[in-house]
């Protein structure tokens, strides 16, 4: 049960796949303008862990050596191409905004790092449910970016405008670096930076 | 596990075939909703570049219906310019028409690198209820760097000021060439002039800023980093608002003052 438990809660803060495993940076930059994409996201990406970690450790004992990681790969890539056709055809509009980063899952490192690492070791439950807890680390850090860059770029939080623009008559003038990637990177250094210093254990000793 | 090579080759047929079972059976599934919703947001990127509906409204099908009201489809011959009576535009499907060697010819050589024409295409018309041209949107399409950029170009009962320009299909990189559908880019288009007073195409996406559209009415801020891109939007622009594209149809309109 304990085994369970870290194995779903510990990729939140203590493992983090961005904040810690540096692992899936890319599309953290990419599509966290806004809210609605960076929960589109992070679904697709939870989808696609939860399902290949269980497929690859229901596979584990069967799968040769030699070509396992193109196994691992082909079983991703066939998922990752479901979660597009699925989204294309139900959401069509948020499917155009996150353009070929929903395709690029397949070379999200989280994803083969977590069948490597993980799903070739341990049966299919703990497995998937390391999937879960890495899919939602990676979708902690994606919402709390998008909530800071839609908010302080857009001035809005799921299209809702909350702060008013100043281009409309309002008071707020939107930070432009918050909408492209530098700002990204800005963010989520602090939130690398805080949850350091939250868990120092964390820290590399030199 | 250490498989012999019979077995890795057999483990690995089984997997692809599982897979490429499951990927195959998604896709033709989905396919006819995923035609829809493309067939849909065709239709709102023309309502997009006339400017009767905005980026950010969501609009379903009944919607975008309903704002299709005012415009009205024609089919056009390109080469004089005349309304081609019988063909239907509702079922009218230009890129099909390219395509088929009996509804098409070759393109003579152009910048923006299209290879066949259309001998009718489809535009569409808005008329204001004193019968005076309100809004044209055209079809346009031409090489940017990956592909082919499909979009509509929508100008004013003037002939003359660009309405607006949104693609809904291109394969260009996004934050790139893919800048092409930030709603800021697509913003500076509205006002410019199209032509020149010879009424030759000149509008260009240039290197860097343009000014404002007073100052600057022929120009188009250039996208950073996608200079092949921006080439290839001036380029289909100019192919089809010139002699070869909607030129002469442009000009039985200026002629006719519209009717």
């Amino acid at each position: 049960m304990s085994k369970t438990r870290d194995a779903l809660f510990d990729p939140l803060f203590n493992t983090n796949p961005i904040a810690l495993q540096v692992l899936g940076i890319c599309s953290a930059l990419a599509i966290t303008t806004k809210m609605s994409t960076a929960l589109v996201m992070s679904g697709a990406v939870v989808f696609v862990l939860l399902f290949s970690n269980l497929f690859v450790s229901m596979l584990r004992n069967q799968i040769p050596t030699s070509i396992r990681i193109i196994v691992q790969l082909t079983i991703i890539a066939s998922l990752v191409i479901v979660v597009d056709q699925v989204l294309k055809a139900y959401a069509f509009g948020l499917s155009k905004q996150l353009s070929v980063f929903v395709g690029l899952i397949i070379t999200n490192c989280i994803i083969m790092g977590r069948a490597e690492a993980y799903a070739m070791q341990n049966p299919p439950g703990l497995s998937m449910i390391d999937g879960l807890g890495n899919g939602l680390g990676y979708a902690l850090i994606l919402a709390g970016t998008a909530v800071v860059r839609e908010l302080f770029g857009s001035g809005s939080l799921f299209g809702i405008q909350l702060l008013a623009l100043a281009s409309e008559g309002g008071w707020y003038t939107p930070n432009g670096l918050m909408l492209l990637s530098p700002g990204a990177f800005f963010i989520i250094g602090f939130f690398i930076w805080a949850l350091r210093t939250w868990k120092p254990e964390q820290v590399e000793r030199d | 596990m250490q498989g012999s090579v019979g077995y890795n080759l057999a483990f690995a047929a089984c997997v692809c075939l599982v897979c490429a079972v499951v990927v195959s059976s998604s896709a033709v599934a989905l396919a006819d909703r995923q035609d829809r919703n493309a067939a849909l947001d065709k239709q709102k990127n023309v309502l997009l570049a006339a400017g009767l509906a905005t980026d950010d409204e969501n609009l379903g099908a009944d919607e975008v219906a309903a704002r299709f009201a005012p415009i009205t489809q024609v089919v056009v011959d390109l080469a004089s310019g005349a309304v081609v009576d019988d063909v239907d535009p509702a079922g009218f499907d230009q890129r099909a028409a390219a395509g088929d060697p009996t509804r098409s010819r070759v393109a003579p050589e152009n910048l923006a690198r299209v290879v066949r024409l259309p001998t009718a295409a489809l535009v569409y018309e808005v008329w204001d209820a004193n019968d005076d041209l309100e809004i044209v949107v055209l079809p346009v399409e031409g090489l940017g760097l990956w592909g082919t950029l499909y979009g509509f170009i929508a100008l004013e009962g003037d002939l003359q000021t660009v309405r607006g320009l949104t693609f809904y299909e291109h394969k260009e990189t996004p934050g790139l060439g893919g800048e092409v559908d930030n709603p800021r880019w697509k913003a500076l288009w509205t006002g410019r002039l199209a032509f020149d007073e010879t009424w030759t195409p000149v509008i260009t996406v240039v290197k860097g800023r343009a000014g404002s559209v007073a100052d600057d009415p022929h120009a188009v801020d250039g996208l950073s980093g996608a200079t092949i891109t921006s080439r290839g939007v001036t380029n289909l622009l100019r192919f089809w608002l010139g002699p070869e594209g909607f030129g002469p149809y442009l000009t039985r309109l200026r002629a006719t003052g519209g009717t």
